[in-house]
């Protein structure tokens, strides 16, 4: 028993350094070397961090395109999800609300034309991407607070779909955003 | 094209589980590998810790090494958790200390490789605890079982013997020789697509639309590439691999969701190796992947079909059921996570499962209630064994003969023991949420005074169901909109954890000591064989019916009661 005891505490300290300090140094120092993202993928504009590339943030103004509705308001220090069942009525309520938000600010959009994910909360509570028709859908409003054409919005649209591999074609609000405002 | 991923995903793992398998034997044989280059710093451990990892030991003293390290983890994770406010270095964020029962449920999660998380990790631990106690437990308890395992496949395959090998040398072996080398692979491809790793604490910008907003980040590339091989699931972020820095595309969604089986898997093809019984190890997976599917399909139906209260109110959902996903992975591979995760005691999440559709959640319970279809890192088969003792035995039943198991006789203590430990689970899933359900309804106005249910009605049951299901399997995931940091599901969940850990690894292991001594009887033309499919379909029906009728009732209550309300 002893003997098992002191066993237990030498190799539970040498176990400590190797994966708690050697291997994430390791990992870290792997990182420095291969990838110059290992901070978060910041984006600086004029000298300034304006966003990290996989960190949503909120957009409500009717001049940017909008993100997913977030239970945590893009709080990217406390993230999470709404957590509520499919029967919920008090979530139900809460949908509906955001159906009648999404349609009073794009007038002519009909209700069911509107993408599910413009709607829903992501699990993140932070999520950076929206559908393609989620953008799409709210390119005639853009236009209008803008005053561009619409066809110089939705090629900007089309240009940035993403069609990542293993995954779902995308669209990063946030870059998107950014392009946005460099439009004349 | 999601359909086309997800077969991608699960065909590639089990391809890549088989060479995994026959490595995993040889190292748990002491054979030549490619990675012999670790020998000499093992043996360094060895000696420092004044281990002799070629001394045998029986199963007594085998369990006795693997609780007392065990109970030194669960030490030095309280110690750690319970002095977050002073930590030296690696506590950018200046992290408090956690409460003590918080920090009691924390640590058991981690020592038994549950990884339930009833904290948040951006405002609960500081990136010292992350590494040098969690990320640190996610090895070893991963080890743990994997050495069990090692224990367990020596009593297989031992004739007329006490000696199920050493425990150390497997503990270090599986860190060392299986855990490190994938943990190093899936953290640079995590790197490489943009998972951060840094020490930096949170960065204060102001965003396109002038809010000011602080983003969590750290260490995370590290962490996250051992909670998904580890079958862990502890995040570094409180969502999970839904937080696009934990997860942030679908090649990393892939690669973790690949990780999450992949270890699983390849402990079955390791047993074919080992006992040179190939086709025993191939009818194994082939039970294993159809209670897989039968989860998985019905799961990617119910959520590609979308909520239909959405659908009500006249939103069409081509997209599916998106409430608690992210836009990148949608239902389908959101999907197929969930049923990945539980089905293995992973309990990582890309999606939260408590906004999943009504049926959805009762598969991912189903997942957890079976315990048996890949489970977790080493003692996912052992739990497939127990299953296994009790389809020999009622199968002998049925033909009047003394069953036998690989060449042995199974007697009255074996089965006794195997029963106790298929029992154990249901006892601790319904009788803790028999408990949490009393304790609502005794409770004057409990939705004002105890605050657990975010949901009202059936699934504010489910959420109850779930968090006893996910403890007892250790799992670690959770119907999140429980409100669990309360001393009652703190201490409750706790014990949970701690008997569905260690009763399920205690018990396999004296059977295997108990088989290991006796005396090796040759097949003869009335032995069952168990690498025949007759055996595979009678270890099905048995784990159906011991497994899932006892829980049906309770799935009946939440769940389907909610969805037949619709």
């Amino acid at each position: 028993m002893i003997k098992n005891l002191k066993s237990s505490l030498i190799l539970t300290v040498i176990l400590i350094l190797m994966f708690g300090v050697v291997y994430p140094l390791g990992i870290y120092t792997i990182g420095l070397v291969f990838s110059s993202n290992s901070v978060g993928s910041p984006i600086v504009k004029n000298e300034q961090i304006v966003g990290f590339e996989n960190i949503g943030q909120s957009f409500t103004d009717d001049k940017y395109f909008w993100g997913r509705p977030s239970t945590v308001g893009y709080n990217a220090a406390s993230t999470g999800g709404s957590n509520k069942g499919p029967t919920n009525p008090d979530y139900l309520a809460e949908v509906q609300a955001r159906i009648d938000t999404f349609l009073l600010h794009n007038p002519g959009v009909k209700k069911e034309e509107i993408p599910s994910d413009l709607v829903t909360a992501p699990g993140s509570g932070i999520d950076p991407n929206i559908s393609p028709n989620s953008a799409y859908i709210q390119v005639k409003r853009i236009a209008v607070v803008r005053n561009l054409p619409e066809a110089q919005i939705k090629a900007l649209v089309d240009q940035s779909i993403e069609n990542t591999v293993l995954g779902m074609p995308v669209i990063n609000v946030l870059k998107l955003n950014l392009k946005l405002d460099e439009l004349k | 094209m999601e359909f086309l991923y997800s077969a991608i995903i699960i065909l590639v793992t089990i391809l890549l589980a088989v060479p995994l398998g026959r490595y995993v034997s040889k190292v748990f044989k002491g054979e030549k590998t490619l990675l012999d280059f670790f020998e000499p710093i093992e043996k360094l451990i060895f000696k420092v810790s004044g281990v002799n990892p070629l001394s045998e030991m029986d199963w007594k003293q085998n369990l006795k090494a693997l609780l007392t390290i065990n109970l030194v983890w669960f030490i030095w994770i309280m110690f750690v958790l319970l002095t977050q406010t002073w930590h030296p270095f690696w506590n950018p964020d200046n992290i408090l200390s956690m409460e003590p029962t918080q920090a009691f449920n924390t640590a058991v999660s981690f020592v038994t490789n549950t990884n339930l998380q009833h904290y948040s990790g951006e405002t609960g631990a500081s990136y010292f605890t992350q590494l040098l106690a969690l990320a640190f437990l996610q090895f070893v308890s991963a080890g743990t079982g994997i050495a069990a395992l090692a224990l367990l496949f020596k009593g297989l395959a031992n004739k007329s013997t006490r000696n199920l090998g050493n425990f150390y040398y497997h503990l270090v072996r599986a860190c060392t020789r299986i855990l490190l080398p994938l943990s190093i692979v899936l953290a640079v491809v995590l790197l490489l697509n943009q998972t951060p790793m840094t020490f930096k604490g949170s960065e204060t910008i102001v965003t396109l639309q002038g809010d000011t907003v602080s983003v969590a980040r750290g260490p995370v590339a590290a962490m996250v590439a051992i909670k998904q091989l580890g079958t862990n699931g502890g995040g570094f972020f409180g969502p999970n691999s839904t937080h696009p820095f934990e997860n942030p595309n679908g090649i990393t969604n892939a690669a973790e969701n690949a990780a999450i089986l992949l270890i699983p898997i390849a402990m079955v093809f390791a047993l074919g190796y080992y006992l040179n019984r190939k086709k025993l190890s191939y009818i194994i997976i082939a039970v294993m992947t159809a209670g897989y599917l039968m989860l998985l399909i019905p799961t990617i139906v119910q959520e590609t079909g979308g909520n239909p209260k959405i659908t009500q109110m006249g939103i069409t959902q081509p997209q599916g059921s998106m409430e608690g996903k992210e836009a990148g992975f949608g239902p389908v591979l959101s999907a197929l996570w969930s049923i990945s995760t539980t089905v293995t005691s992973n309990g990582s999440v890309n999606s939260m499962h408590d906004s999943f559709t009504a049926l959805s959640g009762a598969f991912q319970m189903m997942g957890m209630q079976l315990n048996a279809f890949y489970g977790g890192v080493g003692v996912g088969f052992i739990n497939m064994f127990i299953f296994m003792i009790i389809a020999v035995f009622i199968s002998g039943l049925m033909v009047g003969r003394t069953p036998e198991f690989l060449g042995k006789k199974i007697e009255v203590r074996e089965v006794k023991i195997a029963i106790l430990v298929a029992l154990l689970h249901p006892l601790l899933i319904l009788g803790g949420t028999a408990l949490a359900s009393h304790t609502w309804m005794i409770t004057e106005n409990p939705g004002e005074v105890l605050k657990w249910l975010n949901n009202p009605g059936f699934h504010g049951f489910s959420e109850m169901l779930y968090e006893f299901t996910s403890a007892a399997a250790n799992n670690g995931s959770g119907f999140e909109g429980l409100g669990d940091n309360t001393p009652f599901w703190n201490i409750s969940a706790g014990i949970a954890m701690l008997l569905g850990r260690y009763i399920p690894i205690i018990g396999p292991i004296m059977i295997a000591g108990l088989l290991s001594q006796k005396k090796y009887i040759p097949e003869s033309a009335g032995t069952l064989k168990l690498d025949s499919g007759m055996f595979g379909v009678m270890l099905f029906a048995v784990i159906l019916i011991v497994g899932a009728l006892l829980f049906i009732p309770a799935l009946v209550l939440g769940p389907v009661s909610e969805y037949l309300t619709i």
